[in-house]
């Protein structure tokens, strides 16, 4: 087997998984007053100073929630909301076009339920955002803005975003940006006070946590508006009991994905380019999609003219290996990619996509098992044709 | 894979025997209900995530192929165009020659897969020339050659039917889900026509066709009533005709004829229905065409029975003449010929003879 969907999800760091065990064998509510709730705080605690440490933040901007869909849920509506409520006038929200769908999906719920007006930044050829677009979109009137949000780097095609840049911008004009950077965190140098971000998304099962974990990076000056209400934990602004076990193995990958990050991005990202060439070595009309050095280490995304993706990926897992079409599902038919469709793609090629995302536990074998498979799987592929 | 019980036996079955089997499920609807409503229809939501649970339980990939473009044009379109021009299609035959056994089997084939297995209850088997042959299923209560009759030998050569050939009722197909751990074992049966969710064939043909009022006359042409468009009648029908008085002799009366052309409904007594000849046309032979004259037995419909008939090839056309008059027999149905229990071929019903008088 080829497992090449780590950007779905990644196998969980046996630390991780030593930590999670510790603590699911304890019992203890982090909001108890008693010997057993302090024991839990305190766990909580520590895991919140080990991920402010691993992403460059205080403590007290780690905001644990149940992962990267209900981060970015906060981030976007709890940030709308406290800033309409501050200044009715700002309701315009901006965004890239190719965001994960918990980013689109919560923009534009906001756009048809509470009145924003939603404005999709232009992208390049490469899927980036240029700061200069953002500067163009907040200078029509810097009065009306209500949030910038774009992605640290995409999850489908790799590209990573000047989000530095993009933060500077912002900043000139006090509009918080805030930055999914779920798939950043572990393969880029993702440091929250560096960046400037006003929030950004990470998750645990990305980076060989557990699931149903992430964290919500938001600025002490930020007190967006609760997508949860209950009983106050995590500054009022995300209610419910803390998942103690799953926090303490997510600071624990997470301390580790920083520690190994550079390794990672090294070593990694040689044995992503032996894939690209591979696959190119075999199919020599596939397009690598995003940019083709400024990208996520670990992510390799190619266009397949005249093939379904869908095709592609049953002959591979058919072969043992397993990856993704990197484009979201409506009833399980795949759709054209959203990222490639906004980055400028004829719809016809964004639906015959494939995505390689490597991780910690990829091998040389893994690549050598694509690059063997591929060449024939494409070819049946085409003859299938687009249905 | 519909998301229903047999489709899911079916696939447990063919992996049991060793294939190499891949569950695939059709996206028939452009824009799918969320959930079933009753019995009817088998595109929704639920029916897919019901397909992927079965297969799921089975140990075998799944996918969804969208093939929703092609059966609009191959299926639902002509099946509008069909009623309208007076006819009485069945859009199951059509599917499985156009959607099923051509789209669905050309794309697996493409992709490497040998043959298209289905839930249907019918019988493949190898003739004494090496051909392959299509029977009736083994359990005549089930049997469903009459909605594959349109298969050609080449379909045939890569269809499976796992179902067909065990004594089998439904009562136990669903026992066999149960102990297999299928949870669509529960499911109720799926049955009328899958796009048209509420099972309203007339009120569908209405949103597509508009309305458009039209004399109901007797044999004769006096008008007895009005209707809303001579598309919503099928040849035999004698529910609905909204004509407020009774016949002089009291007996009920059927629609005999559809006219397009005029819009004109004509109606009378059961007697006029009796058909003792047709013309059938679009001919499709599993197998070699029969030369010259044969006596067959003929079914009319999904659920009708057997009538002994004598049928020749004329051209392009198949002549058939019935043994003893039959009843309800529409233009645009598809006559299945059999042979004891092989199915022969089929055709489109063009024009029918009756005992009265011949009408178009």
């Amino acid at each position: 087997m080829a497992y090449l969907d780590h950007a779905a999800t990644t196998p969980m760091l046996p630390e991780a998984v030593e930590a999670m065990s510790a603590q699911l064998t304890v019992t203890g509510n982090a909001s108890a007053l008693h010997a057993a709730g302090r024991r839990a705080r305190r766990a909580v605690e520590e895991a919140r100073e080990t991920l402010a440490e691993a992403l460059g933040a205080r403590p007290s901007e780690v905001v644990f929630t149940s992962g990267g869909t209900e981060a970015d849920n906060l981030a976007v509506k709890g940030l709308y909301w406290q800033r309409r409520d501050a200044d009715p006038a700002r309701t315009r929200v901006l965004a890239s076009p190719v965001e994960h769908h918990a980013v689109l999906d919560a923009v534009d719920w906001l756009g048809e339920h509470e009145g924003a007006n939603v404005e999709y930044l232009p992208v390049d050829a490469h899927g980036r955002v240029h700061p200069k677009a953002l500067r163009e979109a907040i200078e029509r009137n810097p009065d009306d803005v209500a949030l910038a949000t774009v992605m640290w780097a995409n999850n489908e095609i790799g590209t990573v975003m000047p989000v530095k840049e993009l933060s500077a911008v912002a900043g000139e004009f006090d509009v918080p940006l805030h930055a999914d950077a779920v798939q950043a965190f572990g393969q880029l140098d993702v440091d929250f006070a560096a960046s400037g971000l006003a929030a950004m998304t990470v998750s645990g099962h990305k980076i060989g946590g557990p699931y149903g974990i992430g964290a919500l990076l938001l600025g002490r000056e930020y007190t967006p508006v609760p997508v949860l209400h209950g009983g106050g934990q995590e500054r009022h602004v995300r209610s419910g009991t803390l998942d103690t076990p799953a926090i303490a193995a997510f600071a624990v990958a997470g301390r580790i994905a920083a520690e190994r990050r550079e390794d990672f991005a090294r070593d990694i990202g040689a044995l992503r380019d032996e894939l690209v060439r591979a696959v190119r070595r075999a199919v020599p009309d596939a397009i690598l999609g995003g940019d083709p050095d400024d990208r996520l280490p670990a992510n390799a995304h190619f266009t397949f003219p005249g093939c379904e993706g869908d095709s592609l990926l049953l002959l591979l897992d058919a072969q043992g290996i397993e990856c993704s079409t990197g484009s979201a599902c409506t009833a399980g038919v795949a759709q054209p990619s959203h990222v490639l469709l906004a980055a400028g793609s004829d719809p016809d090629l964004a639906r015959g996509t494939l995505r390689f995302s490597l991780g910690h536990t990829s091998t040389k074998a893994d690549v050598d098992a694509v690059a063997e498979a591929i060449g024939p799987a494409v070819e049946r592929a085409r003859t299938a044709g687009l249905s | 894979m519909s998301g229903g019980v047999d489709s899911a036996v079916a696939a447990a079955r063919a992996a049991e025997a060793g294939h190499d089997v891949t569950g695939v499920h059709l996206a028939l609807s452009a824009n799918p209900q969320s959930f079933r409503t009753g019995a009817r229809g088998c595109c929704t939501i639920e029916d897919s995530r019901d397909a992927r649970r079965a297969a799921d339980v089975i140990g075998i990939p799944f996918y969804v192929w969208d093939l929703a473009e092609r059966f609009r044009e191959d299926v639902v379109e002509d099946f509008i165009a069909e009623y309208e021009a007076g006819r009485t299609p069945n859009p199951c035959l059509r599917c499985n020659e156009k959607i099923k056994f051509a789209a669905l089997l050309d794309k697996a084939l493409a992709l490497g897969f040998d043959a298209v297995c289905t839930g249907h209850y019918a019988t493949v088997v190898i003739g004494e020339d090496g051909g392959r042959e299509l029977h009736r299923a083994s359990d005549m209560a089930k049997d469903q050659s009459y909605v594959l009759g349109v298969l050609d030998e080449r379909q045939l050569a890569h269809a499976m039917f796992p179902l067909g050939d065990t004594l089998t009722t439904k009562g136990e197909i669903r026992a066999e889900a149960e102990r297999r751990g299928l949870a669509v074992a529960k499911k109720p049966d799926s049955h009328d026509i899958c796009f048209i969710a509420d099972g309203d064939t007339q009120g569908f043909l209405t949103s597509r066709l508009g309305t458009a009022e039209g004399d109901i006359v007797d044999e004769s042409g006096s008008k007895l009533g009005t209707h809303d468009g001579a598309f919503g009648f099928t040849i035999g029908q004698r529910k609905g005709l909204r004509i407020g008085h009774p016949a002089p002799d009291g007996k009920p009366r059927y629609v005999l004829d559809i006219s397009p052309v005029n819009n004109t409904v004509t109606v009378g007594p059961v007697e006029a229905l009796d058909v003792t000849a047709l013309t059938a046309i679009k001919p499709r032979w599993c197998g070699t065409a029969p030369a010259g004259p044969g006596t067959y037995t003929a079914q009319l419909r999904a659920h009708g029975g057997e009538s002994p008939v004598t049928a020749e090839l004329v051209g392009d056309e198949l002549q058939v003449s019935f043994a003893e008059p039959v009843r309800g027999v529409a233009p645009g149905q598809a006559i299945v010929l059999y042979d004891g229990t092989r199915v022969v071929g089929s055709a489109t019903i063009a024009t029918t003879e009756r005992a009265a008088a011949s009408v178009a």
